[in-house]
């Protein structure tokens, strides 16, 4: 518990995630706003085009996670804090803690926010959370969030540079794995099991979504999100390994 | 209470700290001192379990780093004043390394009062001039109270008010019965500073000493001999296998001190007119110890040396 008040003292005693969540918040419920509002009138909005904006969310909240990481390997608080704290493990399992915990607040206001803004704007919509769907379609962002800050922490702590960090996350989460698609016969079957590409379908479920791009993961919802939550938890077990050998 | 064995660390090829042993007492200011890059930095972080030795071991109190519970309350260190996030304030810093130690939050408000910084405690590290940061650093290093105290390099940049702060601290701190660690490049800051000295050079011990015996041995290292019987005195010094070269209108001896040569020239019936010991610069005595061990030779002699002598080449 002490461990993780630090990191939550570190965290906010910082302007970065501040901006962050900032950014993300304007992001993802300015999008449900702007496309609610520019929907056609006959048409009803659905559910899931009400999180259009999440992967944009999550890029920023990526950002976020990594330089919580890496600006203190650029600051040299990484060293105080394992003067403080040796056994590295705890103290960087309790910082990912701290940030994946901020994220998923982050991500459930954005989550509602964009639907709530949608129904606002919309209210007669077909946008009640009436399936199990459609309340993991709003609720899962931020778990999905959660998971994502895991991966970009793990990055960061393996990377320890912010912009070398970010320019990965950013350039793998919303290019890397649609270009893998290019891959001629390989291709389709390795983006099936692309961890961002398995975490849009456990939000999406698949479900036909208007105007966007629907996983074609082959896993049910849940395991999707085992699936995508395991992936961050391995990545972050090899970046603690590694950072417990490194020197600091 | 600090106590280095074999302590021996590579990169790659580099050989940066070299089976380094030696002890650092309690009730005692002893200077770590070497020129820079002879290893000190990475001999302290080893000390702190941040670099992993190659092999060998520093133990505290006799115990690893790793093994100390809470180790903030036990070893404080300052290795570099910069090591403060820039947006956050001297307060919220000190309050996280607090929390992580379990630290009782008053505390942050004493020692920010210790080292003078209560009344910027709400502002941004990253405004803060070296000698506030320097500060600040050294209250972090006193959160815990702890026995041990390491400092790396304390007064680079400081003014000389600063510098006088820093050293009249740390004598502070040894009278209270703290085990005090502080390395520096410069032997007459060490020598006002230290009682003790472990001096290194390449990553190698090259003594561990009072500050006063290092001094007395790098300053008094050469006698300047004037007699009108120099020839015959130039033999018999050698004889003594002391080493001699011209001077002005002497010569300088270098390996013996003053009674010795006088006592030989009494044993020879030869005259003297002149038997000076020659007390040089403290830096230049030091240079002359760890002349062979400074890592980074800057090339300066050759370049001058060709400036002023083309026909040479």
């Amino acid at each position: 518990m002490t461990l993780l008040a630090v990191e939550r003292i570190k965290l906010f005693t910082t302007r970065s995630p501040w901006w962050c969540a900032l950014i993300t918040l304007g992001l993802t419920v300015g999008l449900a706003g702007m496309f609610a509002a520019a929907a056609p009138a006959g048409e009803s909005l659905d559910v899931p085009t009400t999180q259009i904006g999440y992967q944009f969310g999550s890029a920023v909240i990526m950002v976020l996670a990594a330089l919580s990481v890496t600006t203190e390997y650029r600051f040299g608080t990484i060293r105080t804090t394992f003067q403080a704290v040796p056994h590295r493990g705890s103290a960087l399992v309790a910082k990912t803690a701290v940030v994946a915990l901020l994220s998923l607040v982050i991500g459930e206001i954005a989550g509602f926010g964009s639907w709530g803004i949608a129904k606002l704007i919309r209210p007669k919509d077909n946008l009640a959370l009436h399936t199990t769907a459609d309340w993991i379609n709003v609720a899962g962002v931020g778990v999905l969030f959660a998971f994502a800050a895991v991966i970009a922490v793990a990055v960061g702590i393996l990377i320890r540079h912010s912009a070398g960090a970010i320019a990965l996350l950013l350039i793998y989460s919303l290019a890397a794995e649609n270009l893998i698609k290019l891959i001629p016969k390989a291709g389709e079957k390795i983006h099936k099991w692309m961890p961002f590409n398995v975490a849009d379908k456990f939000l999406s479920g698949g479900g036909n979504t208007a105007g966007r791009i629907v996983s074609d993961s082959p896993l049910s919802p849940g395991w999707a999100l085992a699936y995508f939550a395991g992936f961050s938890i391995v990545l972050l077990a090899i970046a603690i390994g590694v950072a417990k050998k490194r020197d600091a | 209470m600090i106590e280095a064995t074999s302590l021996t660390k590579r990169y790659g090829a580099t050989l940066a700290v070299n089976n380094l042993s030696f002890s650092v007492a309690a009730g005692k200011v002893t200077g770590f001192l070497g020129p820079n890059g002879a290893g000190k930095s990475t001999t302290m972080r080893m000390i702190l379990g941040l670099d992993n030795p190659t092999s060998g071991q520093a133990l505290i109190g006799g115990k690893r780093y790793h093994d100390l519970k809470e180790p903030l309350r036990t070893v404080g260190a300052l290795l570099d004043a910069k090591w403060v996030h820039p947006n956050r304030s001297a307060r919220a810093h000190l309050s996280w390394m607090a929390k992580s130690n379990r630290i009782p939050a008053s505390r942050v408000d004493e020692v920010l009062d210790i080292v003078g910084l209560t009344s910027v405690a709400g502002k941004r590290a990253g405004g803060f001039s070296l000698g506030m940061s320097q500060r600040l650093g050294i209250g972090a290093a006193l959160l815990g109270d702890p026995e041990v105290l390491l400092f790396d390099e304390p007064v680079n940049g400081l003014d000389p008010e600063g510098i006088l702060w820093i050293r009249k601290f740390m004598h502070r701190l040894a009278d209270e019965g703290r085990t005090v660690f502080v390395s520096s490049h410069l032997l007459s800051e060490m020598a006002l500073t230290a009682s003790q000295l472990v001096v290194i050079g390449k990553g190698q011990l090259i003594s561990q000493s009072s500050t006063e015996d290092f001094v007395s041995r790098a300053a008094e290292n050469s006698v300047k001999v004037r007699s009108p019987q120099l020839a015959e005195l130039r033999e018999v010094l050698v004889k003594a296998s002391a080493s001699v070269t011209d001077d002005d209108n002497g010569i300088r001896v270098s390996g013996m001190d003053s009674d010795k040569i006088g006592e030989i020239a009494a044993a020879n019936r030869l005259v003297l007119h002149e038997l000076s010991p020659q007390t040089g610069s403290l830096e230049q005595a030091f240079m002359q110890i760890t002349g062979d061990s400074v890592e980074y030779h800057t090339g300066l002699d050759a370049e001058a040396q060709h400036v002023l002598d083309p026909a040479a080449h």
